[in-house]
Formats: C-alpha cells, sequence, structure tokens
C-alpha cells in the first residue's frame, strides 16, 4: 500500500485537515471562554440587581451569539474529511471515537441548543434564577462538548483502554473510563479550556479598551475589564499549571516532541530549557540534517529535566538519544522499535492469509500469540514503527515544534502581565488615561489566537510522523484518492472559511460599533 | 402537556418573531453554510470511501487489513 501513497497526498490532506481544524479552532476557543464570563456577568447581575449588569450580560451576549452562529458545525467538516480522505484511519479508530463523538453530539444538541434559546429569547420570560441556570448550563454544555472531541485527540497522542482486533482491523475499546480519565485526555482538556478562557478575556478587554478609547460606554467597558482582567488572571495561572502538567505528559509519552519542542538534540542529566532561541539553517549534527543549530539561545540550568520529570538532575532523551538508543538510561533506539513493528505486521499479514486460505488451525495459533500480553507489549506496541523505512522521518519539523511551543509561553506570560496592568488601571480609575495601553489591548486580541493557535501547532504537527502514537503514522492513515481531489477541497474550504470568517467579523464589528442597546442604565 | 407544548412552541415563535438583525443575519449565515456543507460538500466532495466502495463490514475490515498488512519494506 505504502508505495502507491505519494507525499504529494499525504501532504495536501494534511494541510486540507489542518485549514479545516485551524479556522474552527478560530470559533471555538471564544466561544468556550465568553459563555463563562457572560454567566459571571450575569450572576453579578442577578445577585446585585444592577440594570447596568444586564445591559452589559445582554451585549456580550450578542457578540457570543455571533460567534457561536458563526462557528457552530465547522467541525463536522473534520468529519467528513476523516470518512473520505483518512478511512483506514477512521477505520482503525472507529470503536474508540463513537462513543465519545455520540456524547458529544447528544451534549451539544441538548444541553447547548436548549439552553441558548432561552439565553437569548428568555430575557423577561423566564425567572431572573431560571435565565441565569440556562446561562451557566450554556457554558458548562460547550465547554463538556469539547471534553469529548479532546479525549479523542488525547487518545491519539496516547492510546490507552483498548485491544486491537485482528478479525475486524479496528481498536476496541476494553475501558470507557481510562480512555476518559488518560492523564492525558484530562491535562488536554484543562489546558484547552482554560487557554480559551484566556482568550476570551482579552476579547472582552480588547473590545472595551477601543469603547474607552472612543470615549463611548465608558462604564460598561470598566465593568467588563475589572471581570475580564481578574477572571484572564485565574484562567492564565490555571492554564501555566495544567501546561506544565502537559509537558510532563509528552515527556512521559511523546519523547521525540518534547525534545522536538525543546530543541534537546542530545539528551543529558540535569538538562537546561531553553527560554528563547534562534535557530540557524547551519545543521548541529552532520548525521542528521534535519538538526539545526542555534543562533542564539537562553537556556536556564536544569529547568527541563524538572519540567519533565520533577527531579532538577533527570536524565531527559535528547532525539538522538531516541533515534539511536541510549542503553544506559534504557531508551530503546528506533533501529529496534521498527524491527518489532515490522514483525507485528508481518504476524497480522500471517495471520490474515491464514485466514484466507481457510488453515484454521495456524489462524487460529496465530491469533493467540498476536493478543499474547507478551506479544502486545513487546510488538504490538510498536506496530506503527513497521511503516518506517528511515528512523531519522520520527523527528518531527523542530523549527515548527520550537517557535509554537514558545510563542505559545511567551505570549501566556505576557497574558498574564497584561491582566495585571489592565486590573490595576482600571480599580485605579486610571484606565482612561493610559491609551497606548488601550491600543496594546486591541492588538492584543490578535496575539491570544495566535498564542491558541501554537497551540494545537505544536500539539498536532509536533506529534509527526504519528497520527496515532507508535501505532499509526499519518502515510498509512490516509486513503489512496486522487490528490487532484484533495487540492479542490482545500481550496474549496479556504474559500468557505473564509467567507464565513469575513461574515462573522463583519456582523461582529457592526454590533461593536452599535454597541449596547439602553436598559435603563447609564453611561 | 399539550398546554406546556403550546407555551414552548409559543416561547420560540415569539423569540424568532422578534429576533434582531444580527439574530436574522446569523441565522442566514447558519443556513446558508448547512446547505453548502451537507448538500453541495458530504455528497459531491465528500463520500464516504469505505461506504460507498464495499457493502458489508467485513469487506471494510478487509480492505483495511489488506492497506495495513501490505508495506514496502
Amino acid at each position: 500500500m505504502l508505495e502507491g501513497i505519494n507525499l504529494s497526498l499525504v501532504d495536501w490532506s494534511r494541510a486540507q485537515f489542518a485549514l479545516t481544524a485551524m479556522y474552527h479552532w478560530i470559533f471555538v476557543p471564544l466561544t468556550l471562554g465568553l459563555a463563562i464570563i457572560i454567566a459571571i456577568m450575569e450572576t453579578l447581575y442577578v445577585k446585585t440587581g444592577n440594570p447596568e449588569w444586564k445591559r452589559i450580560t445582554k451585549f456580550w451576549m450578542t457578540l457570543f451569539g455571533i460567534n457561536f452562529a458563526v462557528g457552530i458545525a465547522t467541525g463536522i467538516i473534520l468529519e467528513f474529511e476523516f470518512g473520505t480522505n483518512w478511512s483506514n484511519y477512521s477505520w482503525f479508530v472507529g470503536d474508540i471515537f463513537g462513543a465519545p463523538l455520540a456524547i458529544e453530539g447528544i451534549l451539544a444538541f441538548f444541553m447547548e441548543s436548549t439552553f441558548i434559546a432561552i439565553m437569548f429569547f428568555g430575557w423577561n420570560k423566564v425567572s431572573k434564577g431560571f435565565h441565569l441556570t440556562a446561562t451557566w448550563l450554556t457554558a458548562i454544555g460547550a465547554n463538556l462538548s469539547a471534553l469529548w472531541i479532546l479525549v479523542a485527540n488525547a487518545w491519539m497522542q496516547k492510546p490507552v483502554g483498548m485491544v486491537f482486533n485482528p478479525d475486524t482491523a479496528r481498536m476496541e475499546m476494553t475501558n470507557f473510563w481510562d480512555v476518559l480519565f488518560s492523564p492525558m485526555a484530562v491535562h488536554k482538556f484543562l489546558h484547552t479550556t482554560s487557554s480559551s478562557f484566556v482568550l476570551a478575556a482579552i476579547f472582552v478587554i480588547g473590545v472595551s479598551a477601543w469603547y474607552i478609547l472612543k470615549g463611548r460606554h465608558v462604564v460598561m467597558a470598566r465593568k467588563s475589564i475589572v471581570v475580564a482582567a481578574i477572571f484572564g488572571i485565574l484562567a492564565s495561572l490555571y492554564t501555566v499549571m495544567t501546561g506544565d502538567s502537559s509537558a510532563r505528559d509528552i515527556a512521559h509519552y511523546q519523547p521525540m516532541k518534547f525534545a522536538s519542542f525543546e530543541g534537546l538534540y542530545n539528551g543529558s542529566e540535569g538538562a537546561g530549557l531553553v527560554a528563547l532561541g534562534l535557530i540557524s539553517q547551519n545543521v548541529a549534527d552532520p548525521t542528521n540534517e534535519n538538526l539545526k543549530d542555534f543562533t542564539v539561545k537562553i537556556e536556564i540550568p536544569n529547568v527541563l529535566s524538572y519540567m519533565a520529570f520533577l527531579n532538577w538532575n533527570a536524565f531527559v532523551p535528547g532525539v538522538n538519544d531516541l533515534i539511536k538508543g541510549n542503553e544506559k538510561y534504557g531508551v530503546m533506539g528506533a533501529i529496534d522499535k521498527i524491527t518489532r513493528g515490522k514483525l507485528a505486521i508481518e504476524k497480522l499479514k500471517a495471520y490474515k492469509n491464514a485466514k484466507k486460505a481457510h488453515q484454521l488451525a495456524l489462524a487460529d495459533s496465530l491469533k493467540t500469540e498476536i493478543m499474547s500480553p507478551d506479544f502486545q507489549k513487546n510488538y504490538f506496541k510498536y506496530f506503527g514503527y513497521g511503516y518506517i523505512s528511515d528512523p531519522h522521518t520520527l523527528v518531527p519539523s523542530i523549527p515548527l515544534s520550537f517557535y509554537s511551543f514558545h510563542i505559545m509561553v511567551v505570549l501566556g506570560m505576557y497574558f498574564i502581565f497584561f491582566f495585571l496592568m489592565a486590573l490595576y488601571y482600571t480599580l485605579k480609575g486610571k484606565i482612561h488615561k493610559k491609551r497606548s495601553f488601550l491600543r496594546i489591548a486591541i492588538f492584543t486580541i490578535p496575539l491570544a489566537y495566535l498564542a491558541s493557535q501554537a497551540g494545537w501547532v505544536l500539539a498536532e504537527a509536533g506529534r509527526q510522523p504519528w497520527v496515532i502514537q507508535d501505532l499509526m503514522p499519518t502515510m498509512a492513515a490516509v486513503t489512496k484518492i486522487s490528490t487532484g481531489a484533495v487540492q479542490v477541497t482545500f481550496w474549496l474550504f479556504a474559500i468557505i472559511f473564509t467567507t464565513l470568517l469575513i461574515a462573522e467579523l463583519k456582523i461582529m464589528m457592526r454590533q461593536i460599533k452599535i454597541g449596547p442597546k439602553s436598559e435603563g442604565g447609564t453611561n | 402537556m399539550i398546554k406546556y407544548l403550546k407555551k414552548i412552541y409559543l416561547f420560540y415563535l415569539e423569540g424568532f418573531t422578534t429576533m434582531p438583525r444580527w439574530g436574522k443575519q446569523v441565522w442566514l449565515v447558519i443556513l446558508i453554510k448547512l446547505f453548502v456543507m451537507f448538500v453541495i460538500l458530504k455528497i459531491f466532495f465528500f463520500p464516504n470511501f469505505l461506504n460507498t466502495n464495499f457493502k458489508t463490514d467485513v469487506d471494510r475490515s478487509n480492505h483495511v487489513l489488506e492497506n495495513l498488512t501490505d508495506i514496502n519494506k
């Protein structure tokens, strides 16, 4: 099969998936975070009875509604792509993904659709308490529906709770709770949602800053900044904590991704963290042209070891250790894994052929061997390595991983500082005088999206060549269809999503210019 | 029960009829998007490869198994 798959088909299929996923992710984080901020604002309205809070809530609810409506269902296109472009993969994982995605669909439909209607249509028609409950349930429902897709994604990064069925060629779930509560899934969910809260808080502050600069709706803007800044500080700190846990998961389960995003070529004890760095075009290691030298780097000693294993002197394997192996530290080399993977594939092939030839005794004995714990642990675990011919292709793009990780982290740190400044200036009553800061606040909105997208680039491009870690490389997942068809749909999506984005921005900008409606409060 | 359902119906009806301009615009975006996705993209550009080309799950399994085991060493 693999000789029939050309790289341009794989690359175009990947580009198409990346395009749809990244566009989809423009809409999602704002929905997740803004829903919570609105719920907090409405809680303040119900607690204080101040109509200004109602007006504020209704205004941000309008922007939430526009973003939610334009973004809704854009993720379904990813499911179309699974069936068309990634048929081997979708069949292979169908049993694992079926349950989480079905729960997501039911939750999204019933919780969000029902309570969103009450949120928008229910003002003055249902009691304040009931309306507030609907708003909170919308926010919780939106975040819970994100949980299931993130559980599915986490499973691809660290497959757990399943067994391979050689008769159906599918991974079958053996323990739903292992899949749901795998550390990778829990940390991914918490990190993704908390970072989305950060993005939404920046959005609220940025839009409020524009009002203050224009001298319009200043009271609403200041109140919004206080809520968003406090929420943003808490969410940012939580994002740091969950990011730290996620990094440890990666160090344990995806050591090549970990080494790549830190540009760690040769492992060491007490490894240093590259806080900032620039990668040059010069090759650092003549045996591997993927490893480029650093033009400049600022390294903090021992921190990487602590980040990975909570031990200042722990050994962190580098790219070369993972390729060549390191006996001293018990790191298995790529050649060994490739040999085991090929043996696993050969056994599966022998089983398939024995079944086809009706050699039932041989087929039974091969199936028993394949399903044995020893084979699963020592051979099937490396199944995907059997497709790899050059160990160097196990290294993802180091500049892409390195820069996406560092952009995300540096911006994350900047956001904490930004929230603190916004809160300080507002509480001191100086925010309207800090016009440079207000302008920076507006330009921080795209930076929040950049950080959010960078996180996903790291998660997805950083795990290449795997679509399912160690079990299925991307090239084995793709459907053998014409590259031209994928190119056509790539450009089709580019046009459709860009149109949607322009539509959202136009409708949203108009609503921002109109501003909140008068609700008996004063400005 | 019927009274309750009627109440819900009227709730939605009033909500949609008194919807502001931006609400109508986003509903238009939603409807166009769903039409493009499910009527154009799904039918003409994104047929499910395994469902279209194979009749039974056994055929699909065999095809994927063939793909997974036929590697160029």
